[in-house]
């Protein structure tokens, strides 16, 4: 058998698909955090928890109404989006005049309440999702076992990262949200909606996150607190990569996931903690982060 | 108006500072008073955990309030206080608690230091974001540690007795001990609050630019703070320790350090009193909630008075109370 640095080659490959599989969660994960910061200047603590509540909308729909996986797919990030939609314009931009720790606050307050809601009707452990049939047993590529809902997940978050960043750099709405985050009140001054673009991001970026959400439903265990530690390593996947640029939250997530996963091979007893000692790294080298910009 | 400008003579002005700094005199020995008599009339335990936080939000309030920093991870000071303590009293019984209270709050310090030289790199938002990643790697470490009992906790760690002289088994006596303690840390911050080092950090606070180019090392003056707030909130974890005897991984938890900043946001952030209110109120609400059928809830009700006091209620309760104050009376 293949040997890399002691390990087989089989579960070196797994581990570094499990990885990628995270990575991936991290660059979608960052990448709302990052449009949603682009605009708004808040960081959304919310984020892991509509990332939990795309998981559970995806659970109870199918429970409830029979809704299946690939509708799910299309139906929760938007009804999710919309909740949010909700959120930004009842709550979040009563405060947008003021210091933007005021929006982290909020969004942690409304975090706690969503939460804290599921587990009085869910508890914390957590409930399986059904990998629709389509995508479940895996592909033996000779020289590892590859799960197909691992490789779609990588698939299809991949390709919604590159949806997003074509969206921002190559169409008109997204050159309206670029021209925003560099300078909003001029935006304004030249009769472009400014609340309503502020809207429609806040949305999509939770949109983001519940898409990511419904993805990882069958992957990992859907429970109420499944969001929260997920969030603070993307926290800290943002501080490495900064939030300046599209591609860089996506490299650095992968790249995050990959060291997390290679970590498990070589060093697990620090898998969970690797991350965190990036960014630690990152900044004492380059604290503006690998692909922040000088403020 | 201008008339009454010129009136403001020099000896007017002094004359006003001084009956002020009477009042507030006779206002802090008024609760000096009311912390003596309160173990009569309360609950000692439920006072010292009052005590507690109430120092924790003190020490998390010097950076917020005064410094203008928002760290989402001093619940790694409290806990690493309070395993520190917890390890050295469980394991070595002629250790007095008063020196392993010193122990955990010194460690406590040193992580400060770290913390701190890392996370004033970044400002605003991402220090908020670097406190907490920090303090998930602490937390990550206290489960792994052999030490601190992982999912268990440290227990049955003994009170002993103060100095090696005054046992500290009965509830009053400890209050007393906890009760000075937290008049020691209150004092401190009030100092710091208000000498020249105080002010420069208010500056900062308001107009961090217009502080460097003014020449004041802005960073060395962030650390100090941030130092100061970390040995602070280790000593209210120590003490803590000393009055549960049990230390757990709770303490460690993201959610104390939210917790903490709800006390000190609800009580009115910048404000001296504000945390000993604000952790008053949240202690004494988990403590009826729990109680109640609404015991499951308490994390949802956290999250709603969140929401409320940054909607609408941002100055706190004491930052109200003065708002109406100088409107009404002066």
């Amino acid at each position: 058998m293949t040997m890399i640095f002691g390990v087989p080659l089989a579960v070196f490959m797994g581990q570094l698909t499990l990885g990628l599989v995270n990575g991936a969660f991290y660059a979608l994960l960052s990448l709302g955090l990052a449009v949603i910061f682009g605009l708004l200047k808040i960081v959304n603590f919310a984020h892991g928890a509509q990332y939990m509540l795309g998981a559970f909308a995806a659970l109870l729909g199918f429970r409830y109404l029979g809704i299946n996986y690939w509708l799910a797919l299309f139906l929760v990030p938007l009804v999710v989006g919309a909740f949010g939609v909700l959120l930004e314009r009842f709550l979040l931009r009563r405060i947008a005049h003021l210091d933007h720790l005021y929006g982290l606050l909020l969004t942690f307050g409304l975090a706690l309440i969503f939460e804290g809601t599921l587990v009085n009707f869910f508890g914390v452990s957590g409930a399986r999702y059904a990998t629709p049939e389509i995508l479940q047993g895996g592909l033996n590529l000779g020289f590892m076992f590859l799960p197909t809902y691992r490789a779609w997940v990588l698939v299809a978050a991949l390709a919604m990262c590159l949806f997003t960043w074509f969206m921002i750099e190559r169409t008109r709405l997204g050159a309206y949200l670029r021209a925003g985050t560099e300078n909003s009140q001029l935006m304004q001054a030249f009769g472009v909606n400014v609340p309503l673009l502020i809207t429609l991001t806040y949305g999509f970026g939770v949109g983001l996150a519940a898409f990511a959400g419904v993805l990882a439903a069958p992957l990992y265990p859907v429970s109420p607190t499944m969001g929260s530690s997920l969030l603070i390593v993307v926290f800290a996947v943002v501080v490495i990569g900064g939030m300046g640029s599209i591609l860089g939250a996506i490299i650095t997530g992968l790249a995050m996931g990959i060291i997390e996963g290679l970590t498990k091979v070589y060093y697990p007893e620090a898998s969970n903690t690797v991350i965190f000692l990036v960014m630690i790294l990152v900044l004492m080298l380059r604290p503006v982060g690998l692909f922040g910009k000088e403020a | 108006m201008a008339e009454s400008q010129t009136m403001t003579a020099p000896s007017v002005v002094l004359e006003r500072q001084k009956r002020a700094k009477f009042r507030r005199n006779m206002f802090y020995l008024a609760l000096i008073v009311a912390g003596l008599v309160a173990p009569f009339l309360a609950y000692p335990v439920f006072l010292m955990k009052v005590l507690c936080f109430a120092l924790f939000a003190c020490a998390f309030n010097l950076l917020l309030g005064y410094a203008g920093l928002l760290s989402f991870g001093h619940a790694a000071f409290l806990a690493t206080g309070g395993y520190v303590t917890g390890y050295l009293l469980a394991s070595y019984p002629g250790l007095t608690p008063e020196l392993g209270i010193i122990a955990g709050t010194l460690l406590a310090t040193l992580l400060g230091v770290v913390f701190g030289v890392l996370s004033i790199r970044r400002q605003g938002i991402y220090f908020a974001m670097v406190t907490l990643a920090i303090a998930q790697l602490v937390y990550f470490m206290f489960v792994q540690a052999p030490f601190t009992g992982g999912e268990d906790g440290l227990h049955g760690v003994p009170r002993g007795e103060l100095f090696g002289l005054i046992s500290l088994s009965s509830n009053l006596a400890m209050y007393y001990f906890v009760f000075a303690i937290f008049i020691f840390g209150f004092a401190l911050i009030q100092r710091t609050v208000h000498s020249p080092f105080g002010q420069v950090l208010k500056a900062i606070r308001e107009n961090e630019p217009r502080a460097v180019s003014l020449g004041y090392n802005v960073d060395a003056y962030k650390l100090v703070a941030f130092v100061i707030s970390a040995g602070l909130a280790g000593l209210a974890g120590s003490t803590k320790t000393v009055v549960f005897q049990l230390a757990s991984l709770t303490d460690a938890h993201w959610h104390m350090s939210g917790e903490v900043i709800l006390m000190t946001l609800l009580g009115g952030v910048g404000t001296l009193l504000g945390p000993l209110m604000g952790a008053g109120i949240v202690v004494s609400l988990q403590h009826i909630l729990a109680q109640s059928p609404l015991g499951n809830w308490v994390s949802v009700i956290l999250g709603i008075i969140f929401v409320i006091c940054v909607l609408s209620f941002r100055s706190g309760i004491i930052g109200e109370l003065d708002k109406m104050y100088r409107k009404n009376f002066k």
